[in-house]
């Protein structure tokens, strides 16, 4: 089969299964939107900014676990696609940009949309390419897909120069089937020593607690995690990524730890003999202050990326490896292990547990007529039966859907937790609901976040994609404020949201539904209305109270066992 | 610590700039750093030499291994090996000093490569503080320029860093 460079990307995206392809056109890369008009199998979905095209992606690949894929122009295509390739980097998703460059002879010569893709992009992706020889493409593809899915994943950007995708240049097709690379070559089978000295420390231990990670989650291993928390009896939290890889309904489960963790899982985290990492990677708005983190514990981390492990805490078993083969391994030793765990001292570090369970870290004054975020977040629990995908933005609302939404299953929760990148919400929903257009697809925001990236609503008219945005508007940068009430005095600098839109036209100018809920007693039966509207994108904006904190709080640099847990308390 | 780490690379354009934007992101230090083709032309070979605890120099190793165009690489401290530098130094060489900057180059071992009325150019192999030593013993006034390539690096005995 000869194909032209265009057709080549195309056909490349096809030979790897792909959908959908979140992009925006430009000069550089008009040879290729040729060849993606002539064909129906990879469909382009035609997004409103760069930034909004690699979110998509994004969310798509945090959906389903297969990577998204976007493609931009040169230059400003290119730099406006970078917040959307750091947000994947950060947090592990798979996922391949294609930019387009100027033709290769002038390239350096500072020509018109010319930009230095591959340096720019060089510190956020796993790897990039620039396409020198048409020759090379589908090679290019095939490493690029791999390198991105495989081991600890993430971004990948292929940089194509308008000459290579030349429509008049007609070389032989051949997708390669299998690519090896000597350089590239990911650990996945965990050390078995390694393993037995990790097993034989937890069934020693009298504390034990695990510390889930959104590794657990990339990694396909949440029923494994389940198996092995169940038959222990172990105490389990986990970080903002890795929510939803344990059943946050579950006993065993404590919470989320760390900055806005719970009491619980904190305190455990604190008090713990024997903590057991997994797919985590010690992340600064987890451990607190590294001196002060898990005092008196032993402990295990299971990565599959080398370079996390000891990389922030030291560790005294680390195991490299993917975590659900790592978790099988786990499950077969211990089948075989003759210890047996000290079952007096787990059911009193249980009852340890409880009684700090008692604490209630995250009761809220329900008694007022505002609405409090996180009734808005329990009512969107119950409305969609705490089973749909949640998409938010980055604050205080993102906080509050980790601590009250309650995820069940793994891949319902995107967020951008890593890089915090607000704007994220509505663009990372578009590319979940093309993944299931059947699911509910919730996004949670702010009237500050949704605007960064408020350009979407456009997409979501034209390719019919009824989200669902749940809108919590306290006129704030809500996260800037409370960080400006703790440590500033109260000197709100610029946090204030000011001339927002009428939210409801606004919504109603794209095409959509808009909403504006300001009673408390009106919030549950608008929003049933709202999901009933299968068909249509619903925009509600709900006034809540503005003043409202994250509680429980440890200041960055603190101690798990330094929280405040209300305005009113003391340090606990 | 000081930290001689010897690294086998494709021979591909950005390789080098991955592995110095790696240092600048993470702050870690470029003592120096040395890298050309080896007997293989898909591969490079680099020796670069950085300092740091032991806990970053860990890190320094599991990162550059992380990065794609890497095949393999040693950090040759943890062993015997060899390092060597070359330097070039042009030094003014007029008739008072003439014989005895010839002397000192004969001390050191190393050869003159270059000659005019007023300056010799001389090559000189060694570690690092060798050339240290020479550079002062040479009068400072009569040194005029000074091009240091930074050490290469070598594990002693049978076995080779190769694929």
């Amino acid at each position: 089969m000869e194909l032209s460079g265009s057709e080549i990307v195309v056909q490349c995206l096809k030979d790897e299964g792909v959908e959908y392809v979140f992009g925006y056109p430009g000069g550089a890369v008009l040879h290729i939107y040729d060849a993606i008009f002539k064909q129906d199998d990879v469909k382009h979905i035609l997004v409103r900014h760069e930034q909004g095209a690699t979110h998509a992606a994004d969310g798509y690949a945090r959906a389903t676990g297969r990577p998204g894929v976007a493609l931009v122009t040169s230059g400003p295509g290119a730099t406006n696609a970078v917040t959307g390739i750091a947000t994947a980097y950060m947090d592990s998703i798979p996922m391949v940009v294609l930019t387009g460059q100027v033709p290769s002879p002038f390239i350096g010569s500072d020509a018109f949309q010319e930009v230095d893709t591959v340096g720019i992009t060089r510190p956020c992706v796993k790897h990039n390419f620039l396409v020198k020889d048409v020759r090379d493409l589908a090679a290019t593809f095939k490493k690029a897909f791999y390198i991105a899915t495989s081991g600890r994943p993430g971004p990948v950007v292929i940089d194509i120069p308008k000459d290579i995708t030349d429509p008049g240049v007609k070389i032989p097709y051949d997708y390669p089937e299998k690519i090896s690379m000597r350089s590239y070559n990911p650990v996945t089978r965990g050390h078995t020593g390694q393993i037995k000295k990790a097993v034989d420390l937890i069934m020693a231990a009298k504390c034990p607690v695990v510390y889930s990670g959104g590794g657990v989650v990339l990694g396909n291993a949440s029923e494994s995690l389940i198996e092995i928390i169940r038959q222990l009896k172990l105490p389990i939290t986990s970080t903002l990524m890795g929510l939803g890889a344990y059943p946050s309904s579950d006993k065993q489960f404590l919470g989320m730890l760390g900055m806005h963790g719970t009491y619980e899982a904190n305190m455990a985290m604190h008090g713990t003999d024997v903590l057991i990492a997994i797919g985590a990677r010690f992340d600064d708005r987890i451990t607190g202050h590294v001196e002060r983190f898990c005092p008196d514990a032993k402990i295990i981390h299971i990565d599959i990326d080398p370079s996390s492990i000891s990389k922030n805490v030291r560790v005294d078993v680390p195991i490299v490896g993917a975590v659900d083969q790592v978790l099988q391994n786990m499950l077969k030793l211990l089948k075989d292990s003759k210890v047996e765990q000290d079952q007096d001292a787990i059911q009193q570090w249980w009852s340890q547990i409880n009684k700090w369970r008692e604490k209630q870290c995250l009761s809220y004054d329900k008694s007022g007529d505002t609405i409090k975020p996180q009734y808005a977040l329990e009512v969107l629990h119950k409305v969609t039966n705490g089973d749909a995908y949640v998409c938010s933005d980055v604050g205080q609302h993102q906080m509050f859907t980790a601590q009250f939404y309650g995820f069940d299953k793994p891949r319902r929760w995107i967020n951008s937790g890593g890089l915090g990148t607000m704007g994220f919400g509505l663009p990372s929903a578009m590319g979940v609901k093309m993944a299931h257009p059947d699911a509910d697809v919730v996004v949670v925001t702010s009237e500050a976040s949704i605007q960064m990236c408020i350009q979407e609503l456009a997409t979501c008219k034209q390719h019919s994609l009824p989200l669902k945005i749940l809108m919590l508007n306290n006129g704030y940068m809500g996260m800037v404020r409370q960080w400006q009430e703790f440590f500033y005095e109260s000197r709100y600098s610029h946090s204030t949201v000011e001339s927002t839109p009428d939210f409801v036209k606004l919504a109603e100018s794209y095409g959509h539904v808009g909403m504006r809920i300001e009673r408390k007693e009106d919030l549950e039966q608008a929003m049933q209305k709202a999901f009933a509207m299968k068909d249509q994108l619903v925009f509600m904006d709900v006034v809540i109270d503005p003043e409202e904190n994250v509680y429980p709080m440890i200041e960055a640099g603190k101690g798990h066992n330094e929280m405040y847990l209300s305005p009113e308390s003391e340090l606990v | 610590m000081r930290h001689i780490i010897s690294i086998l690379m494709e021979n591909e354009s950005g390789a080098l700039s991955r592995v110095a934007g790696l240092f600048s992101a993470r702050g870690y230090n470029i003592e120096s750093l040395t890298v050309a083709p080896t007997e293989d032309p898909s591969l490079s070979r680099m020796t670069l030499v950085t300092r740091g605890s032991e806990e970053i120099i860990e890190q320094i190793t599991k990162q550059l291994n992380k990065l794609v165009e890497i095949v393999k690489l040693l950090d040759l401290s943890e062993g015997l090996h060899i390092e060597r530098e070359m330097m070039l130094v042009k030094i003014k060489a007029e008739r008072a000093n003439r014989e005895e900057v010839k002397r000192l180059v004969e001390i050191f071992r190393g050869s003159i490569i270059d000659v005019t009325d007023t300056s010799y150019i001389v090559e000189m192999t060694g570690d690092g503080d060798k050339l240290d030593a020479f550079i002062r013993a040479v009068h400072e006034d009569l040194v005029v320029e000074v091009v240091r390539t930074g050490p290469s690096g070598i594990a002693r005995g049978a076995k080779g860093l190769s694929l």
